[in-house]
This record gives C-alpha cells, sequence and structure tokens, in this order.
C-alpha cells in the first residue's frame, strides 16, 4: 500500500498469461483493450485503484457501478483505476501452478500493488469469488494479518448494507452510492501517502473510520447473548461513530456517469449501452431490498438523459440503449423522453429498451412506442405474488383486473408473449396463494386469445424463492425452507400441466429452493457467517450464483463444521423469524430507513395494509430524507449554475 | 454500413477463415458490406482507430469480384517451438511428409471428425531461430516451422499439424507454441507459394482508372 508508490510500475503479467491463454475456455476475457478502456502512466498518479465485480468477466463487465466508479476514480487526475473479473477454475488452476497473480484486464498489473482494492457486490454469492481473488493476488484473507503492503480492501454494493459476513476478509465497507464516497477515499489516501503514510494501516485506517464515509469493521466488537443473538455491537474506541451512514448522490445531471461506457471485445450478458435515468424507488415492495436503500428517488432530467444516450452512443456503437432504474415507466418525464428518443432513432440501427416491470398499460404504450419497427415479441410484467391477498401483503398494488387489462393491451397491439415474474416463499403465503399463479396464467391465456384471435400467443411463469434482506420490513421474517418451497413449485407445475385448454401455452421457469437457503444465510447473517464463507471457499466453492458451480451440500457441511461451536446454525439464520427486540447484526449500519417506521411496515404487511408511494402522497416518515438530509427530486431542471431539484 | 433484412438485423460482416483462439495472425480478411460507397482509406483510419491495440488495419480494397472467399486457397502458418531443437522439428517434419496420410480427430460442432493434414499439406520446412530471445519469444537455436496447407473442410489448423507431427514422430513441445498465420491467398503456379487475393479487385481498379484516365 505504501511502498510501491517509491518503487516504478509493477511488471504486467501479461507476458506469463499469454503463455495459459490458449488451455484456457474464452481467453478473450482476459486481455482488456475494450473501445474506452483507460491505461495511465503508474508514475503520474499517486492513488491507485483496482475495481473488482467478483464474477466472471462476461457478467462483471456491463456492471453499472464499476464502470461508473472506474470513469470517475479516472478522471481525477493523480489517481487511476483498473479493472478485475473472477477467473474461472481452469485458469485459477493454471495461475496456481505457474505463480501468476490476479491481475487487471487493463494493464495486466498485479492487483496487490495497488493503493485501494474495491469491490462491489450486487449479491452475496460473490463473495467465495472474493477470496479466490485476494488468495491469487496474495493478499491475505483476514484483514487482521495484511500488511502495510497490501491494498485496502473496501466492499460496496447493495450486499455491503450488512458487511457482517464478509467482516473478516474486508477492510472497509461504503454504503449506497459510491461516486463521492471513492473521491473521498482517494483524497484520504492522497494525503496519507503524502504525509509519509505515517502509523500505517491501522492509521489509514481509523481515519476512515473517523470520517464516516466507511464502516470499518475491525473498530467494532460483538456481543452475544448465551442464546446466540447479538447482545451488542460497539465501537473500540470514542472517537469511532456507533453508526455508519449511507452515501446518497443528488442531482443526478451533475454526475452523467458513464460518458464512454466500456464496449467488451468478449460477449457479455448485457449486449447494450446503459443510462441510469433515476435512482431510487418509493413504490414500497416491502421484499424489495433496492427499492428500500436507495431513497429517495433522484430523477435525471430528460435533458440529461438524451445528452447521455447520444454521447454515449457516438462514444461506442452500441445499437442497443437500455432505459436503466428500479422501475423505469415511472420516470415522471419517461412519455415525452421515449417519444423523442423513438423519433431520434427510428431511421437508425438503434433500438430502445425499458427494463421496466410495472403491471399497467401505460407500459405498453411505452412499449410500443420502442418497437415502432414491429419487433414486438415478449413484454415483462411482475406481480410478484400470485394471490391479492399475498400482494397486499408484499404492497405490490396490482389486482388481477389490472393484470388482465395490462395483458390484452398488449396482445392486442400485437405481442405474442407475455412474461410473469413471482416469488415463492414470502411472508405468510400458503400453497392456494401460489396455486392461483396457474389460474390467473390460465385466464392470461384465455383473453389473450380471445383479443389477438390467435392460438400461438404464450405466457411463461418465471419464479424464484424469496430470500428476506436488511434493511427491508420482512428483515424480520422467517425464510420458506427449501423443501417447501420445491413442494410448492411442484405442486404449481402440476396445476399448469393438468390445464389441457391451456397448459400447453404456459410455459414455467423455476429454480429449487436450494441456493436461496444459501443466499440467505449470507444476506442475514453475522460475523460467526464469515467461517462458514471460508470453510465453503476451502471446500471448493466459487461462482456460487451459478447453478453448475453451486453445489448446496457443500455449503450445508461447511456450516455445520465452522457453526458447530457457537449454538446457532443454518436455519436459526434462515428459516428462524425474528422479535422485535433482537439486535440485527446491521442495526448499526444506517439506511435511512427509521427501524420503527419498517416494523410498522412489517406489521402492516401480516395484516395486509397497503402503504403509497410518497412521490404522489404526502411523506409518511420512512425517515429517510430526514435522517439522510436528502429530498425528493423530480423532473430535475437544470438552472445554470447550480442544479435545483424541484420537490413535488 | 449494411444490415440484414429480418426479424432482427445483423451487420453484414462476413470473416474468411477466420485464425483459430490463441494464434497470432497477419493476415485475416473480413468482408463488410456498405450502404454507400466510402473512401477504402478513410474507412481504414476509422476502423482503426476503433479497434484495440494490436487490431491493425492493413489495407481496405474496394470489392469488385464475388469470389473473394474461393481465392483464400491456402493458408501460411509460422509456429515458433520455444523448446524444441532445429534438428528434431526437422526429422518430425521428414517423417510427415514420407507418411502417405496422416489422420487426426478433432471434436468439430458435428462431432468427432477425421482429418488428413498430410493430403492438405502443400509445403512445410524447418528454420532455426537466429535471433537472441525477446520477450516470450523463442530463444536463438530453437525451431520454427513454416507451414502451407490447402483450405479444405474441416480447415486444417496449426494444432492439427502438431497434432499429426506427434502422431509420426512424437513431437510434444512442453511450451505452447507460438503461432501466428502469415498469409492467405491463391496458391500460385508452384503450386506452393501463395499469392495476393486482392490482386483482382486492385487491377481491376487499375483498370478503371485507366480507362477513366483515357
Amino acid at each position: 500500500m505504501t511502498t510501491t508508490s517509491n518503487l516504478g510500475a509493477p511488471e504486467s503479467v501479461f507476458g506469463q498469461l499469454e503463455q495459459v491463454l490458449p488451455l484456457v475456455a474464452k481467453p478473450i476475457q482476459y486481455v482488456g483493450g475494450e473501445v474506452n478502456s483507460v491505461i495511465k502512466e503508474w508514475s503520474d498518479t499517486s492513488v491507485r485503484w483496482v475495481l473488482m465485480y467478483p464474477d466472471a468477466y462476461e457478467v462483471g463487465a456491463p456492471n453499472q457501478g464499476v464502470q461508473i466508479l472506474y470513469e470517475v476514480i479516472n478522471g481525477v487526475q493523480d489517481a487511476l483505476a483498473e479493472r478485475t473479473y473472477a477467473v474461472w477454475p481452469d485458469l485459477e488452476a493454471l495461475m496456481r501452478e505457474r505463480g501468476i497473480p490476479q491481475f487487471t484486464v487493463d494493464a495486466h498489473r498485479p492487483v496487490r500493488s495497488f493503493d485501494v482494492f474495491g469491490l462491489s457486490f450486487a449479491t452475496e454469492l460473490g463473495y467465495t469469488n472474493m477470496l479466490t481473488a485476494l488468495d491469487l493476488a496474495g493478499i491475505p484473507l483476514h484483514a487482521v494479518d495484511r500488511t502495510d503492503d497490501d491494498p485496502l480492501v473496501v466492499a460496496g454494493g447493495h450486499a455491503a448494507f450488512n458487511p457482517e459476513p464478509i467482516a473478516d476478509f474486508i477492510d472497509a465497507a461504503v454504503l449506497g452510492d459510491g461516486e463521492q464516497a471513492a473521491l473521498t477515499i482517494t483524497d484520504l489516501v492522497r494525503d496519507f501517502k503524502a504525509e509519509g503514510s505515517p502509523g500505517g494501516r491501522g492509521e489509514l485506517l481509523l481515519r476512515l473510520a473517523r470520517s464516516g464515509v466507511a464502516y470499518v469493521p475491525s473498530f467494532y466488537d460483538v456481543e452475544y447473548l448465551p442464546d446466540g443473538r447479538i447482545r451488542r455491537v460497539i465501537p473500540r474506541n470514542a472517537d469511532i461513530p456507533w453508526r455508519v451512514a449511507k452515501h446518497t448522490v443528488m442531482d443526478l445531471d451533475d454526475w452523467d456517469y458513464p460518458r464512454a461506457p466500456l464496449v467488451p471485445l468478449a460477449e457479455t450478458v448485457h449486449e447494450r449501452m446503459s443510462v441510469e435515468i433515476f435512482r431510487g424507488c418509493t413504490r414500497g415492495c416491502r421484499f424489495c431490498q433496492a427499492g428500500m436503500i436507495t431513497r429517495p428517488v433522484r430523477e435525471r432530467s430528460k435533458a440529461g438523459i438524451e445528452s447521455m444516450v447520444e454521447r454515449g452512443l457516438s462514444a461506442t456503437g452500441f445499437e442497443e440503449v437500455g432505459l436503466l432504474s428500479l422501475s423505469s415507466a415511472d420516470h415522471s418525464e419517461i412519455a415525452p423522453l421515449t417519444t423523442s428518443l423513438a423519433d431520434c432513432y427510428t431511421d437508425s440501427q438503434v433500438s430502445l429498451s425499458l427494463p421496466s416491470t410495472r403491471v399497467d398499460a401505460f407500459n405498453v404504450d411505452l412499449a410500443n412506442e420502442l418497437s415502432r419497427n414491429g419487433r414486438r415479441s415478449g413484454l415483462t410484467f411482475a406481480p410478484e405474488g400470485g394471490s391479492e391477498r399475498l400482494r397486499r401483503v408484499i404492497n405490490k398494488q396490482v389486482s388481477e383486473e389490472d393484470l388482465i387489462r395490462t395483458v390484452t393491451t398488449a396482445y392486442s397491439a400485437g405481442w405474442r408473449q407475455v412474461k410473469l415474474y413471482f416469488m415463492c416463499g414470502l411472508p405468510t403465503e400458503t400453497d392456494e396463494d401460489v396455486l392461483q399463479i396457474a389460474r390467473m396464467a390460465a385466464e392470461v391465456i384465455r383473453v389473450g386469445r380471445e383479443v389477438s384471435g390467435r392460438r400461438d400467443i404464450r405466457c411463461t411463469v418465471s419464479i424464484g424463492g424469496f430470500v428476506p434482506k436488511p434493511h427491508t420490513p420482512f428483515q424480520w421474517a422467517a425464510q420458506l425452507d427449501h423443501e417447501t418451497t420445491d413442494a410448492r413449485l411442484a405442486l404449481l407445475r402440476d396445476a399448469i400441466r393438468a390445464n389441457r385448454e391451456y397448459g400447453k401455452s404456459i410455459g414455467l421457469r423455476y429454480h429449487d429452493g436450494k441456493p436461496g437457503i444459501v443466499e440467505g444465510l449470507l444476506s442475514r447473517g453475522d460475523r460467526r457467517v464469515g467461517a462458514v464463507i471460508e470453510q465453503a471457499w476451502r471446500d471448493g466453492a466459487r461462482f456460487d450464483g451459478w447453478s453448475e458451480h453451486f453445489d448446496y451440500d457443500r455449503w450445508m457441511a461447511a456450516a455445520d463444521r465452522a457453526l458447530a461451536e457457537t449454538g446457532v446454525d443454518v436455519a436459526w439464520f434462515t428459516t428462524r423469524e425474528r422479535e422485535h427486540v433482537e439486535v440485527l447484526p446491521w442495526d448499526h449500519l444506517d439506511s435511512g430507513l427509521d427501524r420503527e417506521w419498517l416494523w410498522e411496515d412489517w406489521q402492516d404487511a401480516v395484516e395486509e395494509v397497503e402503504v403509497e408511494d410518497c412521490r404522489w402522497t404526502p411523506c409518511f416518515d420512512c425517515g429517510v430524507c430526514d435522517q439522510m438530509g436528502t429530498h425528493i427530486q423530480i423532473a430535475p431542471v437544470q438552472i445554470a449554475p447550480a442544479t435545483i431539484g424541484v420537490r413535488e | 454500413m449494411a444490415f440484414s433484412s429480418g426479424f432482427s438485423p445483423h451487420p453484414k460482416i462476413s470473416y474468411a477463415n477466420a485464425a483459430p483462439t490463441g494464434t497470432a495472425s497477419e493476415a485475416e480478411y473480413v468482408e463488410i458490406a456498405v450502404v454507400e460507397r466510402v473512401d477504402p482509406q478513410g474507412l481504414a483510419a476509422d476502423l482503426d482507430a476503433a479497434l484495440p491495440p494490436g487490431l491493425d488495419v492493413v489495407e481496405v480494397v474496394e470489392v469488385r469480384t464475388s469470389d473473394f472467399a474461393d481465392r483464400l486457397q491456402a493458408s501460411g502458418w509460422r509456429i515458433e517451438l520455444l523448446d524444441i531443437p532445429p534438428e528434431q522439428a526437422q526429422e518430425a517434419m521428414d517423417a510427415l511428409w514420407s507418411a502417405e496420410s496422416v489422420e487426426v480427430s478433432r471434436r468439430t460442432k458435428s462431432g468427432m471428425r477425421s482429418i488428413d493434414v498430410r493430403a492438405a499439406l502443400v509445403a512445410g520446412g524447418v528454420e532455426e531461430q537466429t535471433r537472441p530471445s525477446q520477450g516470450s519469444g523463442p530463444a536463438a537455436g530453437c525451431a520454427i516451422l513454416r507451414v502451407v496447407v490447402r483450405q479444405v473442410t474441416p480447415t486444417v489448423r496449426p494444432d492439427d499439424i502438431l497434432a499429426a507431427l506427434r502422431s509420426v514422430a512424437g513431437l510434444s513441445p512442453a511450451v505452447p507454441p507460438q503461432v501466428t498465420r502469415e498469409a492467405q491467398g491463391p496458391l500460385g503456379a508452384d503450386g506452393v507459394t501463395i499469392g495476393d487475393p486482392l490482386e483482382q479487385d486492385r487491377e481491376n481498379r487499375a483498370d478503371e482508372a485507366a480507362s477513366t484516365g483515357a
């Protein structure tokens, strides 16, 4: 961390890597060289970041968070950022055999020679890939064993809102939007190094913790009650904050990143350019961690979005633009925006997509507008819960009437396939709630055939297991065990098959419940779960988000060993309902949501009481804006030189 | 740029005999269809600006003929065997030449296929690396194969040539060989040298220029 600045640039490992590339699958994912990638001179910079999305390149390269931070940091004159991704097991084995360290894809520099190693966790299933990367990099797995020659290991992304399961492995966690936090950390590291790194690694961690920019787990002690619950989490020193708050970037028009998105040479999961049209969501779906931890809603202006689309396309040559957000049809200017973009690009090969799952006719109108050229294949909607009752529990305010009206509009506008997303294992759910999905899908096909006059229309039901997440009203809920999840899904499958009239037009896609239990353990776990992750990794766990690599039995065996002395087990972390008074592992991490409001919302859920969206109704005191000093920004207007958010 | 018609239009680009993954090439040919006439030099410069380092556009020629891909009759490969002395490589190459046919198996999209490497072989010799080692390149004294193979179906790749040498003479380099395609094109009258596949298009252009001038 501190010594490399005085030495020359670390040598590229490409020469060594080139020797093994012919021996591995998809070698192009390791060579870098993407359009808009940046390689800065090592000696011209004083703060060097390596950013990792801990999954395969094809999944990680399109990630917006990493692309944004890559540009933000590289935009600082004396800072640089490079990227690294998880290597597949075939390359991992060869790297171990030949002593090739974890490397960046930009300049192929060893990860250990950087100052800060930032990892973005969209999902907890990337934890084992972090351990592989640390180990291949030659960085000690445990933060406590690291020296001044090791980078600061900093976790971000949604999973960082409960970093306790990886507290042993990370030096710090940043909660919330990363743009300004990355710049603050860059400043801290620069100043510290300029002073000659007084006090070494420990002092730098202290400065990080004191500033509040990041949560440094090693400065907090966790005490447990005899029954295994947490007694309290306390800072070790008086100058360490009791709680660490999330970061919120306001005025999105001032943060128009990525300006020149990366164009991967290798095939990736999203072959398109994304433009984030707003951040945050206040629909209030109780299962949705993203909607809870990214409040308030902050829209980018229509003009700002248009210029990002135009500039991004000319910088990349992409042929598809995705208008990204948690619920894109909710942007207050979405109709004029899609019309003007469609007008602009209708004669080109550029197509626009709206990854939105809102269930209403307005959404179909937008989809029609975006498919003027006549490409109307499939539309996706997310009712999430199978019955009206269950949708009240999760606060997904969609009636069956809404859904049928929406799909009727879609089929009569020429769409041939409708995809419906659901979850299984939601709180208070019964078999009957899930079986309602079969009935609803049959009704969709019935009206679809009626309005389209065709028999070749289809409806695909996609259903996944629900995993309760921290900082949501369901953080206290019991997760459904995987046996019951699988049994319910089997009932649903049989019910769809049994429908002789419509069953053949209904597709069912589902995953078994076992991976959800591991995700649940990692999501709501505490520091004791760190030993489980390490054990599973030592036993070979890699790429846990990939069904061909995931091994449930390996995880359970690892948990049995690692939790043996603790008195708690996997069921305790997953299928156990928590009480109001229990200290949750993430209570000292502040997402802005008022704990009492969350608890009331949980009680409302059980009583099937819905709550409105604060964009269109008065504030209902979730706590975020007051706690964080933020406010809703709808249809912002650029008034030079300052940007003013108009509050509605 | 031209796009295919149909449900999901794709850019009209065709890669003729693309070199296999893991090999270098100095002779790849790509046909790109455009919707309006463009200046070849300008297009070359624009493409070069967008391509990653190491991928260079050598030349852009306007197509005047329709049988371009058919003119890629043979491929010339340079195979650097970093840990094999020239004598050993020569013995292996001699064994390959003296065999009547050498079949190797490779997994293709349609399952395991048997390929006769000897039948496709039109030239093949061994040179000695005389330059001192540069980076990860070969050290002086190691063998360099220069091989020309006829374009057949399925294509005989450098891997197949190496498999054939292993099968006839037990040649098995421990260090992965560095393979570079040096040329592609029509076979000359001698049946060994590779000509310029773009020659006809260039000649036509010259004719046209001459007639315009007159």
